[in-house]
């Protein structure tokens, strides 16, 4: 089995601590592998597995799509990369997004997870909460979900998984080899769901 | 990584509340802090209307800065400067995605409040603004809304974090278009995390106990500032930021993130340069893309700048020095 190799795209937002947290998963699971922050095409295309980190939907689509790195995401996600996208990673994967307040916004997506996003979906940030998140269609039957000026999901395609819900809203979903939280894992000690990242990558190599 | 932890104990600004009938708690260091760290590698600029705010959410800004002048107009038109109207921050925050800040004056608690209740996204007590108290900063433990401070050494930013800030940002002189501050405050803060982080590497207590005496906050935090050899907080740089340079130059010092003041729309050439500065920012290490970047702006267009020697104001030294 070779070793396998996880890029956080760094192009806005915690990319550090999500950069940690998959270094820690690796360590404790004992996968041989590395981690690597990327931005360039040809970091992206030597990757096995992509975290879209959180951060500002907007400017990690406007950036992605000047030096053609969005492209190239599209296209290792369409042939099968495993990728977990938080937050602004959920909207950047979604097929549609709308903001609650302002509305339609004209942004780069990357159109390749079925949804519809309600960007600040439960607020601006005094609005922003910490709250107990269950994931039984993964095994983590408590997770503490951070959720900062926090999008959620709000049509799921046929073909998309619902992980987790919080007060009627989807926050946590899966197609495929594509997962996406509204919440931010790498914001807190428990790295389970880096950890459930890091294994498909593993399983798939 | 940069600690999420280190709030006081019963802080007023962390409260339980519920949606519906789930139990959600907000305000908390970790939810007041991680919103800074969604900001890293990100510019926010000052704007003054929705026009401007929407030119910078289109040029990738990560956020905006509302205030009622640029700093530049509140050096010229001199008298007190205060918080921005809060019909004018409530429209942009109605007419823009990315998160709303805005400024209030140094120890001015009810400029806060106000802010607070406006629910913008992010306060930044600010030295461009007329303190409003010259013996204290806001006590920020109490507010739900993260605050911003600025700092021109370790010493003033760790007072800033233990008041409660969410984030830093090392100040330059706003509204000069000179960047000499920015880089000077950024580099000094430099030197003094190695320094401190050398004599926690060689585990001396005692010269740690002599610095956090110096910098007239506690122990605690200075130790755990060492030990991490970064500030604990997310810190941008700010003051004096006019070309995709200054933000290439101050991302390589190991800033998070760049906050432009006049730079931009005081510039003739606002929405190309707004894009420029993101593209510098986002790609710092790639050379030939923050040459690229600096082609899009006319030198001719920039801000024209003013010597930090010859002013007559001098905001950076604003507010309260413990």
């Amino acid at each position: 089995m070779s070793k396998i190799q996880i890029g956080i795209l760094a192009v806005q937002g915690d990319v550090t601590e999500n950069f940690l947290a998959t270094m820690a998963s690796m360590s404790e699971l004992g996968i041989d592998g590395t981690v690597v922050q990327v931005k360039t095409i040809e970091q992206i295309s030597e990757l096995d597995g992509l975290i879209i980190p959180g951060g500002e939907s907007t400017v990690i689509g406007q950036m992605s799509l000047v030096n053609g790195g969005l492209k190239k995401i599209k296209e290792k996600i369409e042939s099968g990369m495993p990728v977990f996208g938080i937050c602004a990673g959920m909207i950047f994967l979604s097929k549609n997004s709308k903001d609650k307040v302002v509305g339609k916004v004209e942004q780069p997506l990357l159109d390749v997870l079925d949804v519809k996003i309600e960007r600040n979906s439960f607020g601006r940030q005094k609005d922003s909460f910490e709250a107990n998140i269950s994931m039984e269609p993964i095994g983590i039957s408590s997770f503490n979900g951070v959720f900062i000026r926090a999008p959620s999901v709000s049509e799921t395609g046929s073909d998309v998984e619902i992980l987790a819900k919080f007060n009627e809203k989807i926050v946590a979903v899966k197609q495929g080899n594509i997962f996406a939280t509204a919440f931010h894992p790498e914001l807190t000690r428990d790295i389970s769901l880096h950890k459930s990242f890091v294994k498909l990558v593993d399983n798939l190599n | 990584m940069i600690p999420l932890s280190g709030d006081i104990p019963d802080s007023k600004g962390a409260i339980c509340g519920k949606i519906d009938s789930n139990s959600v708690v907000r305000g908390t260091s970790t939810l007041k802090r991680g919103f800074a760290h969604m900001l890293k590698n990100g510019v926010v600029m000052d704007v003054t209307n929705v026009e401007q705010a929407q030119i910078a959410e289109e040029a990738g800004a990560v956020s905006v800065m509302v205030l009622d002048k640029l700093p530049s107009d509140v050096r010229k038109a001199g008298g007190v400067a205060r918080t921005a109207s809060i019909r004018i921050i409530e429209e942009i925050m109605d007419n823009v995605t990315i998160p709303v800040m805005a400024k209030c004056r140094i120890g001015h608690m009810y400029e806060a409040n106000v802010l607070d209740e406006t629910n913008v996204d992010m306060i930044d007590e600010s030295e461009v603004l007329t303190p409003a108290d010259e013996y204290h900063h806001i006590w920020k433990w109490d507010f739900t809304t993260p605050f911003v401070n600025g700092a021109r050494s370790l010493g003033e930013a760790l007072r800033r974090v233990e008041e409660g800030a969410a984030m830093i940002r090392t100040k330059g002189e706003p509204g000069t278009g000179n960047v000499a501050e920015a880089i000077y405050h950024i580099k000094k803060v430099n030197e003094e995390l190695r320094t401190i982080k050398s004599m926690y590497d060689s585990d001396d207590k005692q010269e740690l106990v002599k610095m956090a005496r110096e910098f007239k906050v506690s122990y605690d935090l200075v130790e755990e500032t060492a030990k991490i050899g970064r500030l604990p907080v997310v810190n941008f740089a700010a003051g004096g930021i006019a070309t995709p340079a200054d933000a290439a130059y101050l991302m390589s010092l190991g800033c998070d993130g760049i906050f432009v003041g006049s730079g931009i729309f005081k510039a003739e050439d606002a929405q190309e340069r707004a894009r420029a500065v993101v593209l510098a920012t986002t790609f710092w290490e790639e050379p030939d893309k923050v040459k690229e970047a600096q082609k899009m702006i006319d030198e001719r267009q920039s801000l024209l700048g003013l010597d930090v020697k010859n002013l007559d104001l001098k905001m950076q030294e604003r507010g309260s020095t413990v």
